[in-house]
């Protein structure tokens, strides 16, 4: 019991990232009909902006939060009005043939400069340590990871969902056209957007940095899983990113006590029968 | 007179005679090192493997038997095809004569398979499994640094004998991390030890929490990390967050390289026992060498991988040049005969089985305050002889060894 | 077919069976080959049926380990062992279509890449396919029991045939009438089911000679490099697939060949570069799909076509 507990809560750190990870994801794919292939990539830069910033300026892991996810989002947005932006009226297909060519341009960079072991970073003094829960020890690093992506995620859900912001974006994704009639402007909400959805990445990235290596190879190595997770949840559905990105989390924990070969593909497997007996995602709509 | 002259005349003769044998193939030597350059192990082989094969090259003169020496390198990105494609286009159309540094197992394994095919000469500094001097042995293979039956030897058996007799493994699911946890288990067991569990993880995984919770649940007095490269580095990191050591258990990681600790960090790394076939700081001469190629390498230190192709590099040079010929056969055998005695080894002997047998070292990772700078990461705690570290001819599965 | 283009074929056919005469090396060729039969049988659902699938070396993986496996371990005959690789990488293609074609557009081409992760997972834990070392010293046999062919030339000329009717094979394909109702799938689903094709059926069958024929490509050039390893099922090798046939020209006969070349050189010559090499297909892709949507062979008809 004790493991299976402990584990439980090691999946929701994991799912914390899987959570915020395809949120931004979904966020996007919501918004642009793109399925963002480069969102490892950019995650990873996320989490090297913040070594960046500590390592070559002096900022401390804080500001980072704050900064990585501004930089790695302006870089978004570069991206979307210079290339993205010239695909959206063909086939989905090529936004992600795109995004996948971004990513292997932005890791080979990373790999070639930085190389391919990974750098240290420590997180903020106030968080070493951990708490004795009884069952396990948590370390207070990781607490912080799962209340920092929840709030986070919960209060991009808010503004989606519940703020008249959150109504011109859906309505932009549901009807161009007819919203861009009523005076807003789409195509720099589309830009926004595509920026934010990145920038949550960025910010996935930073609260990454200290637990895992910060390494050129994070963003390949977590993508996939992540696309699995969004195409469970429903891609284009905040709320089912965020719940399907926690318990893939909990569910990979827990399999990593009964059988942890399997632990790297249970999302996979999960995907595939999801997909064949609800197309749209656990909470997804067809459209 | 007479008889002088004669006698010189025959001495010249022969000597002319014995000149007019040394041949070069291709009248070049050219050696090839095969590395990881970008991946996972780049920092262990890679820039600095070429940079010690430079430098053996160029401390033998540039030249040998009055003809030039030639390096050629390439990136194998850790997939043993790549690395077996180029070797036998280098073998077919690019006259080389040896390849050398070889890491990651499955490429030194497939790779010193084109050499056997093909009766050219591999030598091997940076892959770890003993299968290539074992059941895959080859008569023009060449295993010169390390291997998973050294290692385990070392770190096992001090382990087991400082105390740490109860075991629990976290392992990379390849045949390099099973093969290192079925090796080091058979040498704990021989020494008394127990192992109480052990868990699988797939390589390259980001987060050991879920494995490590197994591990200190286990309540092993040592948990042995059977993995390297980055998954160690995770594995050591994430550890030190979960309080293993300082909750009494103590990490044994099997394959640790100088990098790793760069990585790691003292302050979580420090106590750690690994083995190692060379540190840069082991003696003057290491120094001398560590030096040099510092200067070379952006101030990095050699890890042993890269100390091994300078070691070997030399020797199969040294080799050639008192063969009076860089034919296969004659060059092996002239390394079997002869002795290694330089920065890397002394008195190393190469075995028929292709393994060059020479002293292993039993290190400590030094506490922060013990440490003078970035480098100074190790303390040497045991030499373990040659004979002593490596598999012995006759538990050999090597079909070349007469038993 | 029109007269330029036969004469075209014809002096292609003419530089392949010369090139390993005049110095070329042999097993950069017969890779190159192989490479370029895998993007032309990818080719067949992308370019003329308009499905991505973004998990084709699920296929190019098991013919590779399922020929190595059985002329090394299994001592079958070369031509059974490419005829096991082959129909093997067809068996589990109609596993995975058979799931993939329930859903369209990018629920299909998910639906693959999740599939080849699981068929990943499975090779990389499955005893018989060596995990991370991979099957190595794979014999090539002797062709008909008589023609020894470790001779990489002689085996050349052989994988040369086995490419040309795996293209032959995907050009009677693309030319027949079943081509032409792929076709039309491609461009407009809905009017064909209406039309009263069982759709499903047709997209089913497409997918699995695709993936027979990714199989085929593996089972050679394993057989052409002695190894098969885990390079050949990951989803890189898949991404790689499809940046040749893009390259190439999506729906052009020979755009995947020329895209195949192209990238197997590129990497070839580009090995000592290390991450430059990731970098330089991620710029080709990007540019691709911006600006050279059609692929080398796409402009070049485009060109010659215009009067």
């Amino acid at each position: 019991m004790q493991a299976i507990l402990s584990q439980v809560m090691i999946g929701l750190v994991n799912g914390s990232f899987y959570a915020i990870l395809s949120l931004g994801l979904a966020v996007i794919f919501g918004m642009l009909n793109i399925i963002n292939f480069s969102h490892g990539a950019v995650y990873m830069m996320g989490a090297f902006a913040a070594w960046m910033g500590l390592n070559y300026f002096g900022i401390n892991y804080w500001a980072a939060l704050l900064l990585a996810p501004l930089v790695v989002g302006l870089f978004g947005i570069i991206v979307e009005k210079t290339m993205l932006r010239w695909l959206y009226k063909l086939d989905h297909l090529y936004g992600l043939l795109l995004t996948f060519g971004l990513a292997l341009i932005i890791e080979g960079l990373f790999r070639n400069f930085y190389g391919a072991s990974g750098l240290p970073y420590s997180g903020p003094e106030v968080f070493s340590g951990a708490f004795d829960l009884g069952f396990m020890i948590l370390p207070k690093y990781r607490a912080w990871v799962i209340v920092a992506s929840l709030t986070v995620c919960f209060a991009t859900w808010y503004v989606i969902e519940r703020t008249r912001l959150g109504a011109y974006l859906r309505a932009g994704t549901e009807n161009p056209q007819l919203t861009q009639a009523f005076g807003i402007n789409v195509p720099r909400m589309v830009t926004l957007t595509y920026g934010f959805g990145v920038a949550l990445a960025g910010f996935a990235g930073v609260l990454a940095a200290p637990i895992y290596q910060v390494s050129p190879l994070m963003g390949s190595n977590i993508i996939i899983v992540v696309f699995a997770v969004v195409v469970i949840g429903g891609m284009g559905s905040i709320l089912g990113s965020i719940l399907t990105g926690l318990g893939l989390g909990v569910i990979e924990g827990l399999t990593k006590v009964v059988w942890p070969e399997a632990s790297a593909i249970v999302v996979f497997l999960i995907m595939a029968i999801v997909l064949v007996l609800r197309p749209a995602g656990l909470f997804g709509r067809e459209k | 007179m007479k008889k002088i002259g004669l006698a010189a005349l025959i001495a010249g003769l022969v000597s002319g005679g014995a000149f007019a044998q040394a041949k070069l193939s291709d009248d070049v030597v050219k050696i090839g090192i095969l590395t990881d350059m970008s991946g996972l192990y780049s920092d262990v082989g890679g820039e600095g493997a070429v940079i010690a094969a430079k430098m053996a090259i160029e401390d033998a003169g540039g030249k040998v038997l009055g003809k030039p020496i030639e390096l050629i390198s390439s990136d194998h990105q850790n997939k043993a095809d790549i690395a077996a494609n180029k070797a036998r286009e280098w073998y077919d159309t690019q006259k080389v004569d040896m390849i050398a540094e070889l890491l990651n197992s499955a490429v030194g394994l497939a790779v010193q398979e084109v050499g056997k095919q093909k009766k050219r000469i591999t030598m091997n500094s940076g892959a770890a499994a003993s299968r290539l001097t074992g059941a895959d042995c080859s008569p023009y293979g060449v295993h010169w640094t390390y291997d998973t039956y050294a290692l385990s030897n070392g770190t096992g058996k001090a382990m087991v004998k400082q105390g740490g007799d109860t075991w629990f493994f976290l392992t990379a699911d390849y045949a390099f991390g099973k093969n290192l946890e079925k090796d080091t288990t058979t040498v704990v067991k021989a020494n008394g030890g127990k192992v109480l569990g052990s868990v699988l993880h797939p390589l390259s995984s980001a987060d050991f929490s879920g494995y490590l919770l197994q591990a200190q649940a286990s309540k092993a007095k040592v948990i042995g990390l059977a993995n390297a490269g980055g998954d160690t580095i995770n594995s050591v990191k994430q550890a030190n967050e979960f309080g293993i050591t300082k909750g009494g258990q103590q990490l044994a990681g099997l394959l640790v390289f100088d990098t790793d600790i760069d990585s790691i960090g003292l302050q979580i790394a420090q106590g750690m026992y690994l083995t190692t076939g060379f540190y840069w700081d082991m003696n003057d001469d290491s120094r001398k060498w560590a030096k040099r190629f510092g200067e070379r390498h952006k101030g990095k230190m050699p890890t042993m991988v890269q100390a091994g192709v300078y070691s070997q590099v030399s020797h199969y040079l040294k080799a050639i040049a008192s063969a009076g010929t860089d034919d296969p056969d004659t060059v092996m055998k002239k390394m079997r005969e002869t002795p290694i005695n330089d920065f890397f080894a002394k008195n190393g002997k190469l075995r028929e089985d292709g393994r060059m047998v020479h002293d292993m070292y039993l290190a400590q990772v030094k506490k922060p305050s013990e440490s003078k700078g970035r480098w100074d990461n190790l303390k040497i705690v045991q030499t373990i002889p040659g004979d002593q570290a490596f598999r012995s001819l006759k538990d050999s599965e090597c079909a070349l060894v007469k038993k | 077919m029109k007269t330029n283009v036969k004469i075209l074929y014809l002096v292609l056919l003419g530089l392949a069976i010369v090139a390993p005469l005049v110095g070329a090396y042999p097993v950069f060729l017969m890779k190159a080959l192989c490479f370029a039969l895998f993007a032309c049988a990818f080719n067949l659902l992308i370019g003329f049926t308009g499905l991505l699938s973004f998990g084709h070396a699920a296929f190019l993986g098991t013919g590779g380990y399922i020929a190595g496996y059985a002329i090394k371990s299994m001592d079958l005959p070369f031509e059974l062992s490419i005829l096991a690789g082959t129909l093997a990488a067809a068996a589990v293609g109609y596993l995975v279509g058979s799931l993939a074609i329930r859903r369209q557009g990018i629920y299909f081409s998910m639906i693959t890449l999740a599939l080849s992760q699981l068929i990943f997972f499975i090779y990389l834990q499955a005893p018989f396919t060596g995990g991370e070392d991979g099957i190595q010293g794979i014999p090539r046999g002797k062709l008909l029991g008589l023609i020894d062919l470790e001779n990489d030339l002689v085996f050349y000329y052989v994988v040369l045939s086995i490419f040309l009717f795996g293209f032959w094979l995907v050009y009677r394909t693309i030319h027949s009438p079943f081509g032409q109702i792929l076709k039309s799938i491609r461009e407009n689903e809905p009017r064909a089911i209406s039309l009263g094709y069982d759709v499903d059926k047709y997209k089913l069958l497409v997918f699995v000679i695709s993936a027979g024929l990714a199989g085929m490509a593996g089972s050679t050039k394993t057989l052409a490099l002695h190894l098969a390893s885990l390079t050949d099922v990951t989803w890189q090798a898949s991404g790689e697939v499809v940046l040749m046939t893009l390259l190439g020209g999506l729906g052009t006969i020979l755009g995947p060949v020329v895209g195949a070349i192209v990238v197997v050189t590129l990497q070839n010559y580009l090995a000592s570069y290390g991450s430059w090499v990731t970098v330089i297909m991620g710029v080709i892709f990007v540019l691709c799909v911006l600006a050279f949507r059609r692929g080398i062979v796409g402009e070049l008809r485009a060109a010659f076509n215009r009067p």
